[in-house]
């Protein structure tokens, strides 16, 4: 046991726990982070995605020790700014104009993916992102009003 | 309900073989991406003590080194897809990094990872059997270089020793040598391959035959492995509908393969002889 | 027949105050915007707590121990006694207080199987184990040993000599039927079991209470079949015994019955240990355990005269029930009057068993044994037109139900029929025959050309074939036959003496929207603006039973009530106030008349009526028609389908709104294309090999093809807002135009799902040819 210190949507966060815990388990339980989802524990659906150091990571397959002094971005985070007035951000928005979340469970990850694709400048191209988003299974929509919700923020090619 | 073994974080390579010397040995992890899933315990045993090497930056890296592409075993499938250098040297590999997973996978799995983990199924293994690769372990007792075509002894058994970690991949790239990737899947990400495909040969312009010929799968044996019946038949010989006929029939009578929860034995055996026939169909360009 | 195509109006949903209804200005029965989803902006943030998100303090941990074997009986549940059993509770059979049943259709599975009873399936509960942290959980869970002794099971639902449930339902003369046919066609179709994968895993928590009271927090679709359950097994009366829905991430039929076994688990362990548990499931739990799509064989003899008129269809279905009876019986029921299609037929013979199988029981899952059937007969339909040499646009053209038709349980299709709309406009749409020209004029080059024919290991010039197929169906809506009235739904409607007004159903959201539309209708029934119409939680303490969210009731029935029940609510309160609107008075008449309640039962649809024992009358007050156009690229070198686009046309009667309305057929609509192509489960000894997400697969992303819908309006007199539900419609009909344009492409008929690479490469190569040996023969 010792303590594992990283940021956490823009504020530090310690943890005095194993190393091998999951990341999920420690967003979840230890931090109170429910946002992110558990949906197989083995890196199969993508519910449980958030962004490590900007890159897109099933929080499931991370131990905590490889996340001293790094940077975890969860749904929580997604528009700090948006949400200290009380909105959604521009992502978020998007989704729920869209109709792109319906039973809302493999949203937070859906999410996360999306954003990862856009602060990467990925382009409001279809097969592109339905690349992106191909780790994070949902059920309800059948992906169409996701990508599109995507597609409407994705920032167009030069 | 994972488990939580305990877990020792080395920053130096010479650490990490000090933990790795003790017995039991720990159980390396780097992506985590099939690490993981152990820990839950549903499919066999939680390693005892685990030793992590996210922090080792001496895994790291992808250089070219006098006619070879040399990566670190910690190099994530992403940066093998961004690599400029795999890119140009080694676009075979480039295309078997993107059929990995998706992005979150791909993001934290690591080709030495892949290596380790050994499955049948791995879908680099094919790549590093047809370029003939060597793979570089070291440990306390010092380091050395096993070859690809070595390394897999068994169903998920490999050369590597308990107390030696995976060091780099070296990627000979011989003139005019080519290789070829197919992955058959059951959808088109996140999936695990029902037969995995890499061909690579030397020569051939018109009037030459081929040279090297290397002709390796993955999931059609206990472990990934090299045809060499079939390579035979195409080893001096061109790619013409003839020899993509014998090729083909070689290869499906070559292999012995399963029935599992993914596929069956007869379809793993035909579609293996008919991606064959394609490539060399696309080579020969009839 | 009036209907109309709805097309959103270009700022729906496009900003938040594109919803906003000014008082008044609202048509009656139909708001004119659209609004967000109410529950969206949690969802979208991560504040929803869905039920693994809940914290209470002190609470335990529990676990399932489970059967290994097919069929057993259960001699003895023997703890290890050098484990340390002290710090954790154990339950099993003789702990229940009350029936040990898991109250359904009929009370035959056991909430844990007692001792000297039978293991029926693999992965079965036995015992339960809860303690105050996960990793003593997980180190004794493997530490309880079941003694038992094997018996011989039974997996093919054909040998199995226990019926389930049987119908045979029949119209007019078979044999003059067949007599007539100038071409009969048999076939034999196959379908395997389907997992619901909601990405939510079962989840619930009870929490026990003063005075034998217990709570249960939890995932479910019928907060009612719960509380139901727990009467029965715990001994509770209505008001000990307490559920509430949690947010819930995906059913989709997988929560209607499943969700009362494992509150009942979580209850015992809370009873026995006195403090809150925790019963999440693990994915791989929940894969192997839980309740799955039936699996069937159905044996089609269809006859046809030469210019395609359908005379004579004789269907057998046998349905794979498992082991114990959950809902089966309604399962095959519905499989069985479907069974025909949405085709005029004068002579019918439907016959239909279910029988047990020692495999773990099989349950809801939208569509509810009509996609079984209707992939059938779809396919059927399509080798028919084959077989005639017809388009099987014009085949079902000259055979679709017509509005006084008669179907094969004697039922007059009086109104709401758009079977020959939905096909017409999907034909339409996607340009079909054209495109089944180019086509076929490809395949023409493909066999005419290629200097090297093919082999089976001899790739072809061409390594992707194209191909396009139709498929039609129907969907009953709402319960079979009397099902409504025996259940006798209530909704209700309160004004609070403060002034707000509250929606109170037992009907949940689950991502269909029931949160928005029911705010939405109430809203325009009553001229306020939706934010003003508030949503009660679904806490069987507060909210009527209202059925269960099953069957496509949810916006047609239920939603139904909630407009009757504002129009009743509006009505009251203006005699009131003469002359004066709803929206203008009725904060003031709360605070000086007091708290209005007006309870709505569900009363019959005005002329239907159906008997249950002779399956003779009205099956459903109405139906939903659905037309499915699929494309698809098949890799010749592999057998892989890749299913590029899929055009589906529906009619729901209204459309209460249109984006999530649309969602529902996007989302039926890939369900559907994964059961055609890739989900599948493959069985050994009665164990499920596909227990892992990374062996069950379902659709990614790049997977799903781009779905284009329709929407049509064939208003259904008998519901206020005309509204004929859309949950189950688009599963029953994209699976069959997959397969169809599978056979487009390759020339080869797929009958048993999933139409796999395996399947047919199979098909294409041999060396068994196609598993279902056609024959065509003139009468």
């Amino acid at each position: 046991m010792s303590g594992f210190r990283f940021l956490v949507n823009g504020a530090p966060a310690e943890v005095d726990v194993s190393g091998m815990r999951r990341l999920l388990d420690v967003l979840r339980e230890d931090l109170g982070l429910t946002g992110t989802k558990e949906g197989c524990g083995e890196g199969e659906c993508g519910a449980c995605s958030v962004l490590l150091d900007g890159q897109v990571v099933d929080s499931c397959l991370v131990p905590i020790c490889q996340v001293e002094g790094r940077i975890v971005r969860t749904v929580e985070g997604l528009s700090l700014a948006a949400r200290e007035r009380g909105d959604l951000d521009t992502l978020q928005e998007a989704f729920l104009e869209h109709g792109a979340a319906q039973c809302g469970i493999c949203t937070p990850g859906m999410l996360m993916a999306a954003r990862a694709y856009l602060d990467a400048g990925g382009p409001p191209d279809e097969e592109a992102i339905r690349e992106a988003i191909a780790g994070n299974l949902c059920r309800c929509t059948g992906y169409t009003k996701i990508v599109d919700a995507i597609a409407a923020v994705a920032s167009p090619v030069e | 309900m994972p488990a939580e073994p305990p877990i020792d974080v080395p920053l130096h390579l010479f650490e990490a073989y000090e933990r790795l010397a003790v017995r039991p040995a720990p159980v390396p992890i780097a992506g985590g991406t099939d690490i993981m899933v152990r820990i839950t315990g549903e499919l066999g045993e939680i390693p005892a003590r685990m030793l992590d090497l996210s922090r080792v930056t001496a895994l790291k890296g992808i250089t070219l080194d006098t006619g070879a592409l040399v990566l670190g075993a910690a190099t994530t499938y992403t940066e093998i897809r961004r690599s400029a250098l795999c890119r140009a040297h080694l676009p075979a590999l480039v295309e078997a990094a993107a059929t990995i997973g998706a992005a979150q996978i791909q993001n934290r799995g690591t080709l030495g990872g892949n290596i380790a983990n050994a499955s049948p199924a791995g879908d680099t293994l094919p790549i590093l059997l047809a370029a003939d690769a060597r793979i570089l372990v070291g440990g306390q007792r010092g380091e050395r270089e096993i070859q690809a075509s070595e390394f897999f002894t068994g169903y998920r058994q490999t050369a590597l020793a308990a107390d030696e970690l995976i060091l780099h991949v070296t990627f000979p790239l011989p003139a005019g040598r080519e290789i070829r990737f197919r992955k058959v899947g059951t959808r088109r990400a996140q999936a695990i391959s029902k037969v995995v495909l890499a061909l690579a040969w030397r020569g051939g312009g018109p009037s030459f035959g081929w040279s090297d010929v290397r002709v390796a799968l993955g999931s059609v044996a206990a472990t990934p492995i090299r045809a060499a019946a079939t390579e035979a038949v195409l080893e001096g010989a061109r790619p013409t509908p003839e020899v993509a006929d014998r090729a083909a029939e070689t290869l499906a009578g070559e292999l012995v393969p399963i029935d599992d929860v993914r596929s069956t034995a007869e379809y793993r055996r035909m579609v293996a002889g008919r991606v064959l026939h394609r490539l060399l169909r696309e080579a020969g360009g009839w | 027949m009036p209907s109309r195509t709805v097309t959103r109006p270009p700022d729906a949903g496009s900003a938040t105050d594109a919803l906003v209804i000014a008082p008044g200005e609202v048509a009656p029965g139909r708001a004119a915007g659209y609004p967000l989803r109410r529950e969206g902006p949690a969802k979208l943030t991560g504040a929803a707590k869905y039920t693994d998100d809940l914290v209470f303090p002190g609470a335990w941990y529990g676990a399932t121990i489970r059967s290994t074997e097919p069929r057993a009986r259960l001699i003895a549940i023997e703890p290890d006694p050098e484990a340390d059993w002290s710090k954790v509770v154990i339950v099993t059979a003789a702990d229940i207080p009350g029936e040990n049943v898991v109250s359904a259709i009929k009370d035959d599975q056991p909430v844990l199987v007692p001792v000297g009873g039978e293991i029926r399936h693999h992965s079965e509960p036995v015992a339960l184990l809860a303690a105050a942290d996960r990793e003593t959980l997980r180190r004794l869970k493997g530490r309880i040993k079941l003694i038992t002794e094997p018996l011989a099971p039974i997996f093919d639902p054909e040998l199995s000599d226990h019926v389930f449930a049987a119908y045979e339902i029949g119209n007019g003369d078979l044999q003059a039927g067949f007599a007539e046919a100038h071409i009969v066609l048999e076939g034999e179709y196959r379908v395997g079991h389907q997992e619901q994968l909601y990405i939510e895993n079962q989840a619930m928590i009870a929490i026990p209470g003063e005075g034998g009271e217990m709570a249960i927090h939890g995932s479910m679709q019928c907060p009612y079949y719960v509380h139901t359950a727990m009467r029965k097994a715990l001994g509770l009366d209505a008001r000990q015994a307490r559920v509430i829905q949690e947010e819930t991430g995906g059913a989709f039929g997988g929560k209607e019955e499943y969700p009362s076994i494992v509150a009942l688990h979580a209850a015992l362990l809370a009873m026995k240990c006195g403090r809150p548990v925790r019963m999440i499931y693990e994915r791989h739990e929940d894969l192997a355990a839980t309740t799955k799509r039936h699996p069937a064989i159905i044996r089609e003899r269809t006859g046809v005269t030469r210019d395609g008129r359908l005379v004579a269809q004789d269907i057998e279905v046998i349905m794979d029930g498992g082991a114990y009876t959950t809902l089966t019986p309604v399962v095959l029921s519905r499989g069985a009057l479907h069974a025909g299609g949405p085709y005029r037929c004068p002579n019918v013979r439907i016959r239909a068993r279910a029988t047990r199988t020692n495999t773990p029981p099989n349950g809801a899952f939208r569509g509810f044994g009509a996609p079984q059937t209707q992939f059938a007969t779809e396919t059927h339909m399509n080798r028919l037109a084959e077989a005639l040499a017809m388009s099987p646009a014009e085949l079902r053209a000259r055979n679709v139900y017509q509005l006084g038709d008669t179907t094969p349980t004697g039922q007059v299709l009086r109104e709401s029929v758009a079977a020959e709309e939905v096909l017409q406009r999907a034909i339409a749409r996607t340009d079909f025959e054209h495109v089944r020209d180019a086509t076929a004029a490809e395949a023409g080059k493909r066999n005419g050309s290629g200097h090297i024919p093919s082999g089976r290991l001899r790739t072809t010039d061409s390594r992707v074939a194209s191909g396009i197929g139709l498929a039609l169906a129907w969907h009953g809506a709402g319960f079979t036959g009397s099902g409504e009235l025996r259940i006798g739904s209530v909704a209700s409607l309160e004004l609070t003496a403060d002034g707000r007004i509250q929606i109170l159903v037992a009907a949940t959201e689950m991502g269909q929207g029931t949160k928005t539309i029911f705010p939405l209708l109430v809203a325009g029934e009553l001229g306020v603006p939706i934010d003003w119409v508030e949503f009660a939680v679904q806490d069987t303490a507060y909210v009527p039973d209202s059925g269960p969210t099953v069957a496509s009731r949810t916006a047609m029935v239920v939603g139904g009530l909630c407009i009757q029940a504002a129009r009743r609510l509006k009505a009251e309160v203006e005699a009131r106030h003469p002359g004066l609107p709803f929206h203008e008075v009725f904060r003031e008449d709360a605070s000086s008349n007091g708290p209005v309640r007006i309870d709505q039962q569900f009363e019959a649809y005005p002329g239907v009526g159906f008997d249950d024992t002779t399956y003779r009358g009205d099956a459903y007050p109405a139906f939903g028609w659905a037309a499915a156009v699929a494309i698809v690229d098949v890799d010749l070198d592999t057998g892989e389908v890749r299913v590029r686009e899929v055009t589906a046309v529906d009619d729901v009667g209204a459309v209460i709104h249109p984006i999530m309305c649309e969602g529902q057929v996007e989302g039926g609509t890939l369900q559907a294309v994964g059961y055609a192509t890739i989900e599948e489960i493959k069985l050994q000894d009665g164990r499920y090999l596909n227990d892992r997400l990374a062996t069950y697969l379902i659709p990614t992303a790049l997977d799903a093809p781009r779905i284009i819908t329709e929407l049509v309006e064939v208003p259904f007199s008998g519901a206020p807002h005309g509204a004929k539900g859309v949950g189950e419609l688009p599963m029953d009909v994209a699976a069959p135009a997959v397969v169809a344009a599978i056979h487009d492409a390759t020339g080869v008929w797929i009958t048993e799902l999933p139409a796999t690479p395996e399947r047919i490469m199979a098909a294409l190569h041999g060396p068994s040819g196609p598993p279902v040996e056609a024959r065509s023969d003139a009468a």
